[in-house]
């Protein structure tokens, strides 16, 4: 990922760094200079939050910023917005740069192309659920009707039908967060911001949620920037993976690709632990050359898991598989090849050594 | 002799003290030492250096009567553009109080106490509160207090108005300043603990005791500093999640406030209401002592005359008022929270 993707791109981060600190370009400057993270916060008291982070999301695509708590990944989010100024660097969205933006401008943009769902909801306690899903729509000044009008269609594709008129505090975490979606696409905006959105929810409900955003995209089409700390909930979502340690991206890209080449042995730290069958896609590990003709065991699809793969080969290694993507032959899956990939590099490593 | 004579010497300064220094004024103390005058030069052997201790060795220094009578002579100075400044702003405040002390006598307590128990029922949604209250308001009809009961609550009421029409917009200026939340505070402590009766002291002089303002002021200056508080405090603790999810979705700054902050504060500014309430009732009492009427004038009758009785009932009756006001204004309070819990 290089810098000359900004014109297709839906948003685009550009070189960007925030200091927090009392005298944030003073400390820019020793940045420029080659300080690291650790130094600065010796030397000058200053906390490097982001650096150089650069980052382009598709319209239409789910970008996940995965990262460990204080790696600054709420900071970035936050960036695109401008709910946080950057120290340095550029926020292009439709091909303008926000930080351009003045005070009417970027209250637009928030208005009507931005819309935000929070870790902890942060849904008004004094309205009820309607108006609160509505909330968009009220602040652009549609009347109390419309407002609710609004909030209840969404409500109902959230699947909340009957608890408009409650309060927010009368409903579950789940039903809480389903009302922040509500809310975020009643203003029918094109960009979701999600910021750790299903991080407070028990896991079977987080689950649930995810699965509802999945099936609202494939309706929808936004273009989704998810925060996580999750990395089963980053490969389940993501189109686009990005992974932020300490302020940096360690490595972005197909969070498949991610999985199978990881670059750091940070990332091969977080890959190691998750069920790679279950997350790992036929089309990652099959081979090209569709040439061999007339021994597959069977044909499958270019998206099944590799769950899938094993319970349909009853276990059986020396199967292989005709891979179809739409009804056409596009490779090979030999069961051996997608054995090895349950594998994490670094254990092949170890094994070898 | 002097003790701090030789300091004087010392210091050369004798030339200035004897040109300047006039006939010193004799105080009581110095007639009574002149009596004794035996046991005159008794005193301590190291005074403490005291304006008057120093003024006995250099007639050029001023005795601190001399500087309580400047401060009292600088205010008189001053009274005048002071009052020429304060008297326009605060006249409302006459009028509104003179208003409602006229409606309370005018209007027949046929019409006024039921409609005084249709507003409680409003305020509070309570039926035990607005029992309670008929209960309170026929005991003081019965035994003759409904006038000066009715009298005292049109004040408290019509200073707590007011008292939060300034006491919420300071408070929410404070929350979103820091250098003003800085300024304010000692202030508000200021009013807090200078005691009551000192209040009304200079306003005595300022404006005429015919005028309800007087003590309306007293009133309004002691009972405001809870509702600034608790408006600045709620206001700061409004959830700051809340408040950014308002940002994200673009809200102005008066969205905010309106939709957003001020509905979150408002249990917090309902408990600075609550403690106005109180604290006016409580003040109301002390400014009868400046022509404020209503049961004060009966407790201050039974302090003067040492009418036992009328003062007992009379303090019996703020009591039972001040219990009415609570319960209403907490009820209305807990019908606010109970829509917002978290």
């Amino acid at each position: 990922m290089t810098g000359n993707k900004t014109g297709t791109a839906k948003i685009s981060i550009r070189n960007l760094y925030k200091i927090f600190g009392a005298r944030p370009e003073q400390a820019m400057e020793h940045v420029r200079e080659g300080m690291g993270k650790s130094e600065l916060l010796d030397q000058q008291a200053h906390v490097l939050g982001l650096q150089d982070i650069n980052v382009d999301m598709q319209a239409g695509e789910i970008t996940v910023i995965m990262g460990l708590s204080g790696s600054g990944k709420s900071t970035l989010i936050r960036h695109v917005n401008r709910l946080i100024e950057p120290t340095a660097g550029e926020v292009w969205v439709n091909g303008q740069n926000v930080l351009d933006y003045d005070e009417v401008r970027l209250r637009d943009m928030r208005l009507n192309s931005m819309s935000m769902v929070f870790q902890k909801f942060a849904l008004l306690p004094h309205k009820t659920v309607a108006e609160n899903a509505g909330m968009a729509l009220a602040v652009r000044g549609n009347t109390r009707a419309e407002t609710v009008a609004a909030g209840k269609k969404w409500l109902e594709r959230v699947g909340l039908t009957g608890y408009e008129d409650h309060y927010p505090h009368q409903l579950s975490g789940g039903m809480q967060q389903r009302v922040g979606i509500a809310r975020a696409l009643a203003s029918d905006s094109e960009v979701m911001l999600m910021d750790e959105a299903f991080s407070a929810l028990d896991p079977l409900i987080r689950t649930d949620m995810q699965d509802l955003l999945l099936e609202l995209q494939n309706d929808l089409h936004k273009t989704i920037v998810f925060i996580t700390h999750d990395l089963d909930e980053a490969l389940k979502l993501a189109d686009h993976l990005v992974i932020l340690k300490d302020g940096y991206v360690v490595q972005q890209g197909e969070p498949q690709y991610i999985l199978l080449n990881p670059n750091d042995p940070y990332i091969e730290d977080f890959v190691s632990d998750i069920n790679r069958a279950r997350v790992l896609r036929v089309r990652s590990v099959m081979t090209a050359d569709s040439d061999r003709a007339g021994e597959f065991d069977g044909d499958v699809d270019a998206n099944d898991t590799l769950e899938q793969l094993i319970s349909l080969s009853g276990g059986d290694t020396y199967k292989v598989y005709r891979v179809l993507n739409d009804g056409e032959a596009v490779g090979v899956l030999n069961m051996k090849h997608l054995v090895r990939a349950l594998v994490p590099a670094r254990v092949e490593q170890r094994t070898v050594m | 002799m002097a003790y701090y004579d030789r300091t004087f010497d010392a210091l050369g300064l004798r030339d200035w003290c004897d040109a300047t220094g006039g006939e010193a004024k004799l105080s009581m103390a110095d007639l009574l030492a002149q009596a004794n005058a035996g046991n005159a030069e008794d005193g301590p052997i190291f005074p403490f250096p005291s304006l008057d201790a120093l003024h006995e060795a250099c007639l050029a220094i001023p005795q601190s009567r001399d500087f309580v009578a400047s401060v009292e002579s600088g205010f008189l100075a001053i009274k005048d553009a002071l009052k020429l400044v304060l008297d326009p702003p605060t006249q409302p405040l006459s009028w509104m109080l003179e208003w409602a002390l006229q409606a309370v006598n005018a209007v027949p307590w046929w019409l006024i106490l039921p409609l005084l128990f249709v507003s409680v029922w409003y305020v509070s949604r309570s039926r035990a509160v607005t029992a309670f209250v008929i209960l309170v308001f026929a005991c003081l009809g019965f035994i003759d207090h409904l006038d000066p009961a009715l009298q005292t609550l049109s004040i408290v009421l019509v200073c707590t108005g007011i008292s939060i029409l300034f006491g919420v917009p300071i408070g929410i200026a404070m929350a979103k300043s820091d250098g003003l939340q800085r300024t304010v505070l000692p202030v508000l402590d200021l009013l807090q603990t200078l005691p009551t009766f000192v209040y009304l002291i200079p306003l005595i002089f300022l404006f005429s005791v015919t005028e309800p303002k007087l003590y309306g002021i007293a009133i309004i200056a002691y009972a405001i500093v809870p509702v600034i508080r608790l408006t600045d405090l709620g206001i700061r603790l409004v959830d700051r999640d809340v408040v950014e999810a308002a940002d994200a979705f673009g809200m102005s700054p008066r969205q905010k406030l309106w939709g957003v902050e001020l509905p979150l504060a408002l249990p917090n500014i309902m408990a600075g209401i609550n403690q106005t309430i109180m604290m006016s009732l409580a003040m109301v009492v002390i400014a009868s002592l400046v022509s404020a009427p209503g049961l004060g004038v009966l407790v201050l009758r039974g302090i003067r005359n040492l009418e036992l009785g009328v003062g007992l009932i009379a303090g019996l009756g703020i009591v039972l008022l001040a219990i009415v006001l609570d319960r209403v204004s907490k009820a209305a309070l807990e019908r606010v929270s109970a829509v917002q819990k978290h």
